[in-house]
């Protein structure tokens, strides 16, 4: 067990910073939350920057244009852009995570070549159309139809919590092109597609969260015509190619998250200090157990990453582990703020305030804590499922 | 950076479980019980195993190999009594462990070593002492130790009253402590007592890290089998989710345990005794409850898991003063 870096990592590590402390004080001022053109043009801006130094695709394979990094050297990579204070993935995600290794992982040379430059650019914003109204942790039950006319599908149906809708260029999308059977089972029958969101057809609803803010949206899918051309694997293979990117975890998927709770961690004590609540034996303590629990996250991310490194990838159940863990530890985070703001935590202008109200996502979005722990239970554990031969994922 | 068990650290750890499986399996810790009696006045050191032990090396793993030890260090001591944990091994083992190389025949398992555990100021009822009248040589003074009826079975206590001042300073041997200084363990204060007593510390989240592991499993194989309503309870997503926590928390633990193994940095020590102890206590609560009645009984083996995570929880600085000591952490300016 070592836990210090190798001087390839460490020079890897100085590199990044003497690049962020070069360029970060060049970014423009960050745009509004509520005007999405503006955070689009920045996220991209931000790629663009990263695309120019060589950091584009880190973890992405080389012969999809990455820089095949290891898992260790992805976590630096996160670290260090969280504690500079660098912009977040944002409108990036879903392309530089989940639609730009899939299409890495299952496409033909000619899709890679039309849609991985342009995500490392930071050309293209993608989004993400799986979820839909009466398909959540139930995912495998979606019912937006594909039917084969010609050389296109044509869509119909609706999806929901589709991140970056509003600015995205192309949204992964999950259909039905076989209806559900005797013989067909929910899990097959489904084809991951590519769709130009401007198609005729695709209307954006945004969805405003609780926080007050339009973080998502409905999209409403009424005979979209999508070319053939643009499915992703084989027809009706869909859910196959959805669990490769899905299952592959580098075990790195918090790594910013929670360098940046334990600063947030570092600031309620001193606030604390300064408003004398630190003077509360039990507020104090609350502090000190939550120093140990993000602690330990960070020894976990290690952990996990590591193992995906001696391992070749770790499978998505040891990420559930740790989201199980971290998502209520980030949710006790917000709820010790508001211990330390007192009346100030009723105030949405304190942004622990909005930050408490975002965290509760957390025990809901990418898999409920409810359905993880079916996961870990049956996956891990080996427990059996129920006798309806209910299948979570 | 490589963060996980090398391979001669997992051949340590076969090793050791299949050493313990052999010579302290289940029946063997029946036998134990068995003997100790309900009020735990029968409670014997096997002394034949005691030896077996020494002679295997866990008392001298990180005594250097120049004075007839193994030559390891504090991860491969806590692989060690995390298998020591996860059996519910009696005796004195971490005072004995860190006794090695300063009281002769520690090293070799020839002689029993145990020590006074106890608050530095005298407040809070006393201090404790494990296995008093088994060991041959008591670390600290245990003037005036008085019996109480432990409810652990297989840990033996006495409690001292009276101690006053500082905890025995640098009464657990040392050979460990150079150790880990040369292994740039980052060790912050080596000569204060209470940097000795983080060994301690630690080995006893070791102990608890292997007993949540150990829980978890039992658990999980009881939802397996037993049927209710026509089907394994484990089928029941509440009982699912008793044991998916169960997971969550002993890997937690895992993690911090092991890095504090790496690090010997004493808030990192704080970290795994937090976190293993809520992994050790919880684990063998919710193994109670999956058992339902059945874990109610002396018969099934729960209540002692229960029981000594309990003993083990209670051993040296409080779950209050590593929580302060992580909170005053956080106002410290952030070192990188």
């Amino acid at each position: 067990m070592d836990l210090t870096y190798t001087e390839e990592e460490e020079e890897f590590r100085a590199g990044l910073r003497e690049w962020l402390t070069k360029v970060l004080p060049g970014l423009p001022p960050k745009p509004d939350p509520g005007d999405w053109p503006a955070r689009r043009a920045y996220d991209l801006g931000w790629q663009r920057m990263l695309y120019d130094a060589g950091y584009a695709g880190l973890h992405w394979p080389v012969d999809a244009g990455g820089r095949g990094a290891t898992p260790t050297q992805h976590l630096i990579f996160l670290e260090e852009t969280e504690r500079a204070g660098a912009p977040y993935v944002g409108a990036n995600f879903v392309g530089l995570l989940h639609a730009g290794p899939t299409i890495a992982a299952e496409g033909t040379p000619e899709q890679r070549a039309r849609w991985l430059p342009p995500i490392l650019r930071g050309e293209e914003v993608w989004c993400q159309g799986f979820s839909e109204p009466d398909a959540g942790s139930d995912l495998a039950s979606l019912r937006t139809r594909a039917v084969r006319d010609g050389d296109d599908y044509v869509i119909t149906g609706s999806k929901i919590w589709t991140s970056h809708a509003e600015v995205a260029d192309w949204c992964e999308l999950l259909v039905r092109t076989q209806p559900v059977s005797d013989d067909v089972p929910k899990h097959r029958g489904i084809t991951w597609l590519v769709m130009p969101v401007d198609a005729p057809g695709v209307t954006v609803r945004p969805l405003r969260t609780l926080a007050g803010s339009t973080e998502f949206a409905e999209v409403f899918l009424d005979e979209v015509r999508v070319p053939v051309g643009n499915r992703v694997g084989a027809e009706n293979d869909g859910w196959r190619v959805t669990m490769v990117t899905l299952s592959f975890e580098r075990g790195t998927a918090f790594v910013g998250e929670v360098v940046a709770c334990r600063r947030v961690l570092g600031e309620l004590a001193r606030e604390a200090r300064v408003n004398g609540r630190w003077d509360d034996l039990v507020l104090r303590r609350r502090l000190g157990r939550l120093n140990a629990e993000f602690r330990a996250l960070w020894r976990l991310t290690q952990w996990n990453v590591s193992e995906s490194e001696r391992t070749g990838g770790v499978p998505g159940v040891g990420g559930s582990v740790f989201k199980l863990r971290y998502s209520h530890a980030r949710q006790e985070l917000y709820d010790t703020a508001a211990e330390v703001l007192g009346p100030d935590s009723l105030d949405l202008s304190r942004e622990w305030t909005l930050d408490r109200l975002s965290s509760l996502s957390y025990t809901i979005a990418a898999g409920t804590s409810q359905i993880q722990q079916n996961i870990v239970a049956e996956r891990i554990l080996g427990l059996p499922k129920d006798r309806n031969g209910r299948k979570d994922g | 950076m490589h963060f996980q068990l090398t391979d001669d650290q997992r051949a340590l750890q076969t090793g050791v479980r299949e050493l313990l499986a052999g010579r302290f399996g289940r029946e063997a810790l029946r036998a134990a019980v068995d003997a100790a009696g309900v009020d735990g006045s029968g409670a014997r050191l096997d002394r034949g195993l005691w030896r077996e032990l020494g002679e295997a090396g866990f008392f001298a793993l990180c005594l250097p190999e120049a004075d007839g030890g193994v030559g390891l260090g504090l991860p491969e001591a806590v692989l060690a009594f995390e298998e020591a944990g996860r059996v519910l091994l009696p005796g004195p083992l971490i005072a004995t462990h860190l006794a090695a190389g300063t009281v002769p025949g520690a090293a070799e398992g020839l002689t029993v070593v145990t020590a006074v555990d106890g608050v530095v100021d005298g407040t809070g009822g006393g201090a404790l002492v494990e296995w008093l009248d088994e060991a041959d040589v008591v670390q600290g003074d245990a003037s005036g130790a008085v019996p109480l009826q432990s409810v652990d079975p297989l840990t033996p206590l006495h409690r001292v009253h009276a101690v006053v001042g500082n905890r025995s300073a640098g009464r657990w041997g040392s050979p460990l402590l150079e150790r880990s200084r040369e292994l740039g363990g980052g060790w912050a204060q080596p000569t204060t007592a209470g940097a000795d007593n983080s060994f301690a510390e630690l080995l006893g989240a070791a102990e608890q890290l292997g007993g949540a592991t150990r829980t978890c499993d039992m658990a999980v194989r009881y939802a397996r089998e037993r049927q209710q309503f026509g089907r394994p309870i484990g089928s029941f997503q509440a009982v699912k989710h008793l044991c998916a926590q169960m997971l969550v928390r002993t890997e937690m633990a895992r993690a911090a345990v092991y890095a504090a193994s790496v690090t010997a940095d004493p808030l990192d020590i704080a970290t795994a005794r937090l976190l293993a102890d809520e992994a050790a206590v919880r684990g063998a609560r919710d193994c109670l409850q999956v058992h339902g009645g059945m874990g109610f009984t002396w018969e099934a083996d729960v209540h002692m898991y229960l029981k000594r995570a309990w003993v083990r929880a209670r051993r040296g600085q409080s779950t209050a003063v590593h929580e302060e000591s992580l909170a005053a952490d956080l106002l410290l300016p952030e070192k990188r």
